[in-house]
């Protein structure tokens, strides 16, 4: 399992790199880039920090702290359920930190983290912008208002059952193929 | 100085007239297709509320029973306590346009059968009809509705952002039309005798900034445009650019006309991603009808825009930071002057203005500078637009003339607190701004009452919080937020919030000692002395308005371990009143996440004091007619209850 993804990465980074051929080598395309192979990767592993910086003609450590100034780079592979629990003003005020202990409590990991098994990942935004249904979790690309921690283990175990039946009908489908 | 070509009167006005023509053909078009006309509000909010599953259930009960009606997706209306809203416009059953609250996919079906095709609006769910007639109140005849001042969002929730005809058949682009009729030392005069303050914050003359690129020779200057919203309780700049983003594009046109800039760049949130392809989009329709490009309605004028996704740093907001961001670096302010104005981005002049600054312009060119004088206080003119969150019963974002008190926007606008709550205090701007009490309700809203109150206009986030809310936890909050943006340039920000940050967390454990109270006053001036930019500036104003305001309650934090809001979690606990748990019910035991409850011999139920981590959800299950939980602070306060059997 664990040598297809490294594959899969491997090919996404070929593809990234074919991308940055697009862009001029500026310093102020440095956070495009960046951007555009975080798209690709879903995060930024330590290989492609090194191909920036060797396309742009800068160090790595330059490179490095320039993505880790910003919120948006993830230097961990994100769940394939990312989990955000909004933390803004209003969610904060009516318990979104209550929320986002219980997922942590429930899948057994750290806000910014990946559960081992790469499905949830769980992180903590600033304002989603529903205020109005404070406090919210959004979970893929589904938001969920007016959260209760009580409902955070129905949520975890829906999706747990929703990508079993997915995995199942997969199966069956490659079965009868 | 600076001065754009003349341009011959007659060619971007002949220009502007085909492509307004054309839009109102388009726009004639759209309108005669008889048939009911269903406008859905698609931004981030209302599709967060469901506007999306609200618009397939329409398309597929429209398919269903054969009724041909129109959907028009609109922005946003700002009323986020009503998403997903809907109008349905249905002139064959002889009512008005109506506005419906809250419409979920199975009341979309229930509206297609019963009002489409029956003709029965269902009273019940109406919140009133959207022009003044006879059968069904107005919106109109509401306070959220009336009181509001539109300007900025005149348009927004009316025109899909994604049509620039509907733009320009509202008017839209023809201030750009006047602009180059005129002289770019016109267009900053008038600007300047507007009054109009900048409205990312800090409310710095909008003229004055554009006059000062325009004095810098030679160069050519860069208009940007900051979208870079960082606080975390607003999101108005959002708003209007998912709602309405051709006003922004209008006005930075104008801008770089009056500025003799020839690049416009949109600074926006990459956490923004239906703002970043609305306004992309709007960019291109822009291009293909000449608005920008080359030749800017057909003049020698030659004006493009760019959008830059900022990757969310809170310090980006600030403009030199954000130029830094730019140029590909890590985003840290640097010492003004020299202003952008004089040295931006590439060490070329650069405008910096706030998304509803540019929103602005247009309105004015049209109106005129003394129209716009009207509206609002004679230091703070025209309106501001909050978005008003927290412990309110009308939640959403609210644009008011300036001057109006805060009062009239929290209980007569947005209805006040909900639930028979007490008013405890407003927190205004954002993690730069303070925390007002009740005293304050008073206070007219501009740029100088609110700064001298000890909050700030900021970022126009408004939390309103009722008596359940701890102020000393509040200010850990954006403590907490500011110490994590701090870009560290600044010793007395870097270190200085994580201190009063470290002495806020232990007020809120229990652990606070004497002392604290003067630790955390010195710390705060300190840091506002000794940081070079806003963030670093303003990053303690939270903790100096809840000290100046609502020291008691850091008091009863020190000395009883008690938080009067009941908010710190360490502070309180939860218990059961076994007088009045006598039924032997199991919803608290069923609800609790961590099994803390427990069941006595007597079937009464007990909770584990040590396992309880107080999300009071036992306190909500529990049924109003038993009403056993209570929540006590100081924590030490609970009885004790065995386990037994």
């Amino acid at each position: 399992m664990k040598e297809t993804t490294d594959a899969n990465e491997a090919a996404l980074l070929q593809d990234a790199r074919k991308r940055l051929e697009t862009f001029a080598k500026e310093r102020g395309n440095l956070i495009p880039i960046l951007q555009m192979v975080q798209e690709k990767l879903a995060y930024l592993p330590s290989p492609a920090l090194a191909m920036v910086a060797e396309y742009l003609g800068m160090t790595a450590s330059d490179v490095y702290g320039v993505a880790t100034f910003y919120n948006q780079f993830r230097f961990q592979p994100p769940g394939r359920n990312p989990i955000k629990v909004c933390l803004g003003t209003a969610c904060y005020v009516k318990g979104g930190d209550i929320i986002l202990e219980n997922f942590e409590r429930k899948l057994k990991i750290r806000e910014g983290d990946t559960t081992p098994d790469r499905e949830f990942s769980v992180e903590r935004v600033a304002c989603v912008g529903c205020c109005a249904l404070a406090p919210v979790a959004v979970a893929g690309e589904t938001l969920h208002g007016h959260m209760q921690p009580s409902k955070v283990e129905g949520l975890v175990l829906r999706i747990r059952m929703e990508t079993q039946k997915k995995e199942k009908e997969a199966d069956e489908k490659s079965n009868s193929d | 100085m600076k001065k754009a070509t003349p341009i011959n009167k007659d060619i971007p006005e002949q220009a502007y007239d085909r492509i307004y023509k054309q839009a109102m053909q388009r726009q004639e078009a759209f309108l005669s297709v008889p048939g009911p006309r269903i406008h859905i509000g698609t931004a981030t909010c209302g599709i967060a509320a469901g506007a999306l599953e609200t618009r397939s259930a329409f398309e597929e009960a429209l398919a269903q029973r054969n009724i041909d009606a129109q959907i028009h997706t609109v922005g946003c209306f700002g009323h986020c306590y009503a998403e997903p809203v809907v109008i349905i416009d249905h002139p064959d059953s002889g009512f008005p346009p109506i506005f419906y609250p809250e419409v979920t996919s199975a009341k979309a079906k229930m509206l297609t059968t019963l009002f489409l095709q029956e003709g029965d609006p269902r009273f019940e769910h109406i919140l009133g009809a959207t022009v003044a007639n006879e059968m069904i109140p107005s919106i109109m005849d509401f306070a959220r509705f009336n009181q509001e001042k539109r300007v900025v969002m005149e348009k927004c929730g009316q025109i899909d952002p994604e049509n620039i005809d509907e733009y320009i058949a509202s008017d839209g682009y023809s201030a750009l039309a006047k602009s180059l009729q005129r002289d770019s030392v016109e267009i900053i005069d008038l600007v300047k005798k507007s009054g109009l303050r900048g409205r990312g914050g800090a409310g710095f003359p909008t003229g004055l900034k554009w006059e000062f690129t325009q004095n810098e020779q030679d160069n050519e200057t860069i208009v940007v445009c900051n979208a870079d919203e960082g606080d975390p309780g607003a999101y108005m700049d959002r708003t209007i650019l998912e709602s309405n983003p051709h006003q922004i594009l209008e006005g930075m046109v104008i801008c770089g006309y009056a500025t003799g800039a020839r690049r416009g760049i949109i600074y926006v949130r990459a956490e923004y991603p239906l703002a970043v392809k609305l306004v992309t989009h709007a960019v291109e329709q822009a291009r293909a009808y000449s608005i920008l490009g080359q030749s800017v309605l057909n003049t020698d004028f030659a004006f493009d825009i760019e959008i830059f996704q900022g990757s969310g740093a809170f310090v980006c907001g600030e403009e030199t930071a954000l130029i830094r961001s730019m140029e590909g670096h890590r985003g840290a302010p640097r010492y003004r002057p020299p202003y952008p104005a004089q040295k931006g981005l590439h060490n070329l002049p650069t405008v910096i203005n706030n998304v509803k600054t540019f929103a602005c312009i247009a309105p004015i060119v049209n109106k005129g500078a003394q129209w716009f004088r009207t509206i609002g206080t004679k230091q703070s003119p025209g309106t501001a637009i909050f978005s008003v969150v927290g412990s309110v019963v009308h939640a959403g974002l609210v644009e008011i003339p300036m001057g109006v008190t805060l009062r009239t926007l929290i209980f007569d606008i947005c209805g006040g607190i909900p639930d028979n709550k007490q008013f405890k205090a407003v927190q205004i701007g954002g993690p730069s701004g303070g925390c007002l009490p009740a005293e304050f309700l008073d206070t007219p809203i501009d740029f100088d009452s609110l700064t001298e109150a000890g909050a700030m206009m900021g970022s126009g986030g408004m939390v309103v919080m009722d008596e359940d809310s701890c102020m000393v936890d509040v200010a850990r909050f954006f403590l907490d937020f500011t110490q994590k943006e701090s870009c560290g340039k600044c010793t007395f920000c870097r270190i200085g919030t994580h201190q009063l940050l470290n002495i806020l967390a232990r007020l809120t454990r229990g652990e606070g000692r004497e002392g604290d109270i003067d630790l955390l006053d010195d710390f705060s001036v300190d840091i506002k002395n000794g940081s070079l930019c806003g963030l670093g500036k303003t990053a303690p104003n939270p903790v100096l308005t809840s000290l100046r305001y609502f020291k008691d309650e850091y008091i009863a934090h020190i000395n009883e371990k008690c938080c009067p809001g009941m908010a710190c979690r360490t502070l309180t606990a939860f218990y059961i009143e076994l007088d009045q748990c006598a039924r032997g019910c199991d919803l608290c035991e069923a609800c609790c996440p961590v099994e803390a409850v427990f069941t006595t011999s007597n079937r009464k139920k007990g909770i584990d004091q040590a396992l309880c981590v107080k999300c009071g959800e036992c306190q909500v299950a529990c049924p109003p007619d038993y009403d056993a939980v209570r929540k006590v602070s100081p924590a030490a306060l609970v009885p004790v209850i065995e386990h037994t059997g």
